[in-house]
């Protein structure tokens, strides 16, 4: 069974068109990257995933329908979002007890022990700790419930560098193990670039790519053309074409490395990279397309 | 494959093995200790009243037995008089903050928890809209009086305690103070006055309260308030008529029941406290509609609000 499945997923907000047929299908195990512009429908995505909105087409998560049985599908799924979505007047014991209190798959004694490597301490409110103090709270707690989902919304955003480096470390050390699912949505894509299974593009409600990150290797190639290459380079019909540093760099869907080894430094792209040549650049997209 | 790795877990850890579910009288009664830890001002601003009633209450008998001295009224004074009158006032102080209390919370309950956006981390909890919402509703409802009853109850005690003292030989019969003040009687009608009118008979208040904090996107104590009023300032405009605004007032001042504790109406009936008058009303049962009504479409928009 598949930890996440939808089909035809649709979700409307008057006109706009947040979600406009997405297919998805996530299975255990594998840590999914969802990158998109501001508007594309991560977030709409993800909420309809929660169980906090309502939806059109068919959505599955753990085999529940996450709309009918928000409650139920908690037990097993576990959520940080962007913003600190702890309430600020909640302590840290009280939040300890209190999810000690309510989730049967909680085990108070793992979080102490996560808590115990910050310098978080009991008697603290949520008020008080820094940001990044706060996201490590909410991670001592999601990784001491024993849940098969977890869905992660610009888990770091506003964090400093090291607190960064430290929750991705944290979540593939003492949390991941084949067992679990991750989704995570990112501004920060270099910071995740490692860690995914699989990658997800979504632009305008639509899926715009969906593979695993071995895929992504194979099919895409980045080239820094040698200036002697140049036009035979482009005979190939590179996806985009962009100018740094006084070097021609191209970017090529589905050609064999051997073919282009030839033309200059031959590497993968990065995720990022290959957003900006897929989504960014409307004009690439459409030649991508073409 | 499954039962092998269950039964090694629980070799090695086997009191940590958690039950497949928690109950819902646990949930719920989690969530309402979260209240509790969210809003002191439950029980503390009950308390604080009560505290600054004691200050004014001791310092009043102090000055009074000094009236008795020089006068030599004491003799006159039945402890009981003396006594009467200033508990049903301590008992309206708590009462009237607990009330505030009540409306302030209500408003502020499924509001608050959207505008700081922690509903989504409540929502990531296996916690249902049903019992998310009947725990806040059991605040104004049962939390509230209760609280209010101790803390009433226990600052008469003090009042009785204090006069005892400070009266002490002034010439005021203290052996009839503590017999006659019938300690168990007024907190009886006290309690029963708690859970019927402000447990209740005020339910379709506070039901009205937690719609509009569920719904409401900001403001939510004037969307509270000031339909009411221009509907009743339409009403008086356009018909001439007070209809609406008498029956608002009518539901606020309590049921017509002796229990109303309206000013002058003593409460030492015990023959007045029979429930089956209070339960007779129609007026109670198509209260306790309306606020049924109200809570299911509070815990309905509270599944579909998300964050402001």
């Amino acid at each position: 069974m598949p930890v996440i499945e939808a089909r035809g997923l649709r979700k409307t907000f008057g006109t706009t068109m947040a979600l406009d047929g997405v297919d998805l299908r996530v299975e255990e195990g594998r840590i999914l990257g969802l990158i998109g512009p501001n508007v594309a429908g991560k977030t709409t995505a993800l909420s309809a995933i929660m169980g906090l909105t309502p939806h059109e087409g068919e959505l599955k998560v753990l085999g529940r329908n996450p709309w009918k049985e928000r409650d139920q599908l908690m037990h097993d799924v576990c959520f940080i979002a962007d913003v600190a979505i702890l309430p600020r007047w909640l302590r840290v014991s009280q939040a300890l007890d209190f999810v000690a209190g309510i989730h049967p798959r909680f085990d108070r004694a793992k979080a102490e022990g996560f808590l115990a490597k910050t310098s978080i301490r009991h008697t603290s409110k949520v008020r008080e700790l820094s940001k990044g103090m706060v996201v490590q709270l909410h991670l001592s707690l999601v990784m001491a419930i024993d849940a098969r989902l977890l869905v992660l919304d610009e888990p770091t955003l506003g964090l400093d560098i090291l607190y960064r480096k430290q929750f991705y470390d944290s979540l593939l050390n003492d949390y991941f193990d084949r067992t679990r699912t991750i989704l995570v949505t990112t501004h920060q894509v270099e910071e995740v670039e490692h860690v995914l299974t699989d990658l997800m593009f979504i632009n305008g409600g639509r899926i715009a790519l969906s593979c695993t990150m071995e895929d992504f290797e194979l099919r895409y190639t980045e080239v820094t053309v040698r200036q002697q290459s140049i036009a035979e380079a482009r005979a190939l019909r590179p996806i985009q074409e962009r100018q740094m540093l006084g070097r021609t760099i191209m970017l090529f869907e589905g050609i064999q490395r051997e073919k282009l080894a030839g033309l200059g430094d031959v590497r993968t792209p990065s995720i990022a990279d290959l957003f900006v040549a897929l989504i960014g650049n409307n004009n690439a997209a459409a030649q991508g397309a073409a | 494959m499954m039962n092998t790795q269950s039964m090694s877990d629980s070799r090695v850890t086997p009191q940590v093995m958690a039950p497949a579910a928690v109950s819902w009288s646990q949930s719920f009664y989690w969530s309402v200790r979260r209240e509790l830890w969210e809003n002191r001002s439950i029980y503390l601003a009950p308390l604080t009243v009560a505290g600054l009633f004691l200050i004014g209450f001791t310092i009043n008998l102090i000055r009074l037995r000094q009236k008795f001295q020089s006068t030599l009224a004491a003799a006159e004074q039945h402890p009981h008089d003396l006594l009467t009158t200033r508990y049903e006032l301590a008992a309206a102080l708590i009462m009237g903050t607990a009330l505030i209390v009540g409306i302030f919370y209500s408003l502020d309950a499924l509001y608050g928890e959207r505008r700081d956006r922690s509903i989504l981390f409540w929502k990531s909890l296996p916690i249902s809209d049903l019992t998310a919402v009947l725990s806040k509703v059991a605040v104004p409802l049962v939390i509230l009086p209760l609280v209010s009853f101790v803390i009433t109850i226990t600052t008469q005690f003090f009042m009785l305690l204090i006069s005892t003292v400070v009266l002490a030989g002034s010439g005021v019969n203290m052996g009839n103070l503590w017999t006659e003040a019938s300690f168990f009687k007024v907190s009886l009608i006290i309690l029963y006055h708690l859970l019927t009118v402000h447990g209740l008979w005020y339910a379709p208040l506070y039901g009205w309260f937690f719609m509009v904090s569920a719904w409401a996107s900001r403001a939510p104590f004037i969307w509270a308030f000031l339909p009411p009023f221009v509907i009743s300032m339409v009403e008086k405009i356009t018909f001439g008529t007070p209809h609406f605004a008498s029956f608002l007032l009518s539901r606020l001042a309590g049921p017509p029941a002796p229990v109303s504790m309206a000013p002058g109406v003593h409460m030492d009936i015990m023959a007045e406290l029979i429930p089956v008058n209070f339960f007779s009303q129609p007026g109670l049962w198509t209260g306790l509609l309306v606020a049924a009504i109200f809570v299911a479409i509070a815990i309905r928009l509270r599944r579909y609000r998300g964050p402001i």
